[in-house]
């Protein structure tokens, strides 16, 4: 009896556009008009063809396609390539277009009163001649640069909105925007003709183009808010990354795993739990890809399906890496337990390496996933995307309940701290710091760990070497403080001692 | 004068679409004599024929001949703009 009234009469019907549900919490309000306004060149015809073809495919669900702008002819031919072959859908009778194109070449004079009665008994002829539960309408701009009476037009979609939800009809109506940020639609429609507004964005930043969805209106019922980045890809279509819409609700296991390394264990309490997500960041050359390969090959050897996506180095140097540590990758990969991809992070878009990835996911269900390093595909993105990147990930990885290891290379040799820090230490459940330290002319490599959540830890610098066998940790830095900040100082035996005894004394007190 | 071969297109028989036949007719008969086709076509009835027409706005009245193909929306309650649309008056 909590259900409040208004949410349960209102349905949602699954759109089956990838990611969209999720943040519309089920979908579209069903039997109702939504409005998906956006600026040119914002895929507001893709969205929309998508919406019917998605129907079909996944739900069979015939849809009613109402064109103002692009011929039916060009429709057909600009989403074959996306993988959709509309021409069959029409012969098989589960697509049928309203062709209120305009005419070329033909002017039309008006002479008295009219309205868009034939439109509607068009749209009614065609609901009816496929069964359709999904309409598009694409897009509202032509039809009010087709006709002057602009207040007509308005009250005219209106009445088409209300027989369309009599038909328990769920409708798209794209509309354009003039500015990425600023009236909903050029028309004024949302105002009246419907409950619900989405909006798609087409931004510069920083010089690279990014795309998002906002939800901004869904008369009672729920959303997400906020803008989410999508992709276009050929094949797919419309992607949208649901981020933060991913809730956060796995189950937090305590079981533990091997880092790879006994020591690192150590360190950790017991090693690594179950499903969480590990950063190690670090200087170049400090130790991330030995980290990387010794947690991959501790998975392995576990009976561990392990994933290793690389974006800094190729396969065969990474092999050669790991045969340098005493591991064997390809034999791993022959046995069907290693996975290894290396992609250069300027092949794609971050959305597109975001796909990538959750696919090659689910289809080689890894238990652990390694990603050496994250902060390679910093440079590719705006820092906005590359947030937006590494928190979708993250969740997705969650989601799983998989391990996730990630490395991130920090900017200074001795010291700092990463972007990549910044974005996922709130996220993360375990953080390992490696560094280089410089005592007394020597460089060493220190490792501690940071953070451990749900867990105590070992909290000491340790120092660590690499041999023919992989990681070795030793004793911790006496002596020193400052390793973290990229300034150690040597402390004198007999200060640690006074500072040690003025807390003794303390404590008894 | 050549033959005019015309369709009005209304959505059912509404006021509008009544007045929009009553023009037709007296503009047709004072300015075209018996020189005239005219079919009136109910998209209610026959929604493929607008289909095929690619009728938006009702009533529409088509006139395929003689060329060039025009279309004139609207009750036809203006007779001028009417004239126009069918080619019997240029602008002035």
């Amino acid at each position: 009896m909590s259900a409040n009234p208004i949410q349960s009469a209102i349905r949602k019907l699954t759109t089956g556009i990838p990611g969209l549900d999720a943040i519309a919490k089920g979908g579209l309000p069903e039997g109702r008009t939504t409005l998906l306004a956006g600026s040119a060149g914002s895929a507001k015809t893709v969205f929309a063809v998508q919406f019917l073809a998605e129907g079909i495919r996944q739900f069979g669900q015939h849809g009613v396609f109402v064109t103002f702008e692009e011929a039916p002819a060009d429709i057909r031919r600009n989403m074959a390539t996306l993988g959709w072959d509309i021409a069959a859908w029409e012969a098989e009778g589960r697509w049928t277009f309203v062709d209120a194109s305009p005419l070329p070449g033909e002017d039309e004079i008006v002479a008295g009163e009219y309205d868009l009665g034939a439109l509607l008994a068009r749209i009614e002829a065609a609901v009816n001649r496929v069964g359709a539960r999904r309409l598009a309408m694409d897009s509202l701009g032509s039809l009010f640069g087709h006709f002057n009476n602009h207040a007509l037009i308005r009250s005219e979609l209106f009445r088409i909105a209300a027989a369309l939800k009599l038909m328990k009809i769920t409708a798209i109506m794209t509309a354009e925007r003039s500015e990425e940020y600023g009236d909903i639609s050029r028309y004024g429609v949302e105002e009246f003709v419907v409950d619900n507004v989405m909006i798609l964005r087409n931004v510069l930043d920083g010089e690279k183009r990014r795309r998002t969805l906002e939800l901004l209106k869904f008369r009672g019922t729920e959303h997400q808010k906020g803008e989410y980045p999508f992709t276009v890809l050929p094949g797919q279509g419309i992607v949208v990354i649901p981020l933060s819409a991913i809730e956060l609700k796995q189950r937090s296991s305590n079981t533990r795993i091997t880092s790879g390394s006994r020591e690192l264990d150590a360190m950790c309490g017991g090693g690594f739990f179950r499903d969480s997500i590990i950063l190690v960041s670090g200087a170049t050359g400090c130790g991330k890809t030995l980290i990387s390969t010794e947690f991959i090959a501790g998975g392995a050897a576990g009976g561990e399906r392990c994933l290793f996506l690389a974006f800094e180095e190729s396969r065969d140097q990474l092999s050669r890496n790991a045969a340098g540590w005493g591991k064997n990758f390809e034999d791993l990969e022959s046995r069907g337990m290693l996975k290894v991809i290396a992609v250069y992070p300027e092949t794609m878009g971050l959305e597109d390496h975001l796909i990538a990835i959750k696919s090659a996911i689910d289809e080689f269900q890894p238990s652990r996933v390694a990603v050496d390093s994250l902060s390679a595909l910093e440079r590719v993105s705006t820092v906005k995307g590359y947030r937006e990147f590494v928190i979708g990930l993250t969740s997705f990885i969650k989601h799983r309940e998989i391990a996730g290891l990630f490395t991130a290379t920090t900017a200074r040799l001795i010291g700092g701290e990463s972007i990549t820090e910044a974005h996922i230490s709130t996220i993360t459940d375990s953080i390992i710091l490696l560094r280089y330290v410089e005592m007394f002319g020597e460089i060493t490599r220190g490792i501690t760990v940071l953070k451990m959540r749900g867990s105590a830890h070992d909290k000491e610098i340790r120092e660590f070497s690499i041999d023919a066998s992989g990681m070795h940790i030793g004793q911790s830095f006496r002596n020193v403080t400052g390793i973290l900040s990229g300034h150690p100082r040597h402390v004198e035996p007999h200060e640690i001692k006074r500072l040690d005894t003025l807390f003794a004394n303390h404590d008894e007190e | 004068m050549s033959k005019f071969v015309l369709k009005l297109y209304i959505t059912g028989h509404t006021p509008q679409s009544e007045r929009a036949i009553g023009n037709l007719r007296r503009i047709c008969e004072t300015e075209l004599q018996d020189q005239f086709e005219m079919e009136v076509i109910d998209v209610l009835e026959h929604p493929q024929l607008a289909e095929n027409d690619r009728i938006i706005a009702t009533p529409t009245l088509v006139k395929s001949l003689p060329p060039p193909l025009r279309r004139v929306i609207g009750d036809l309650s203006d007779k001028e703009r009417v004239l126009l649309g069918l080619d019997l008056k240029s602008l002035p």
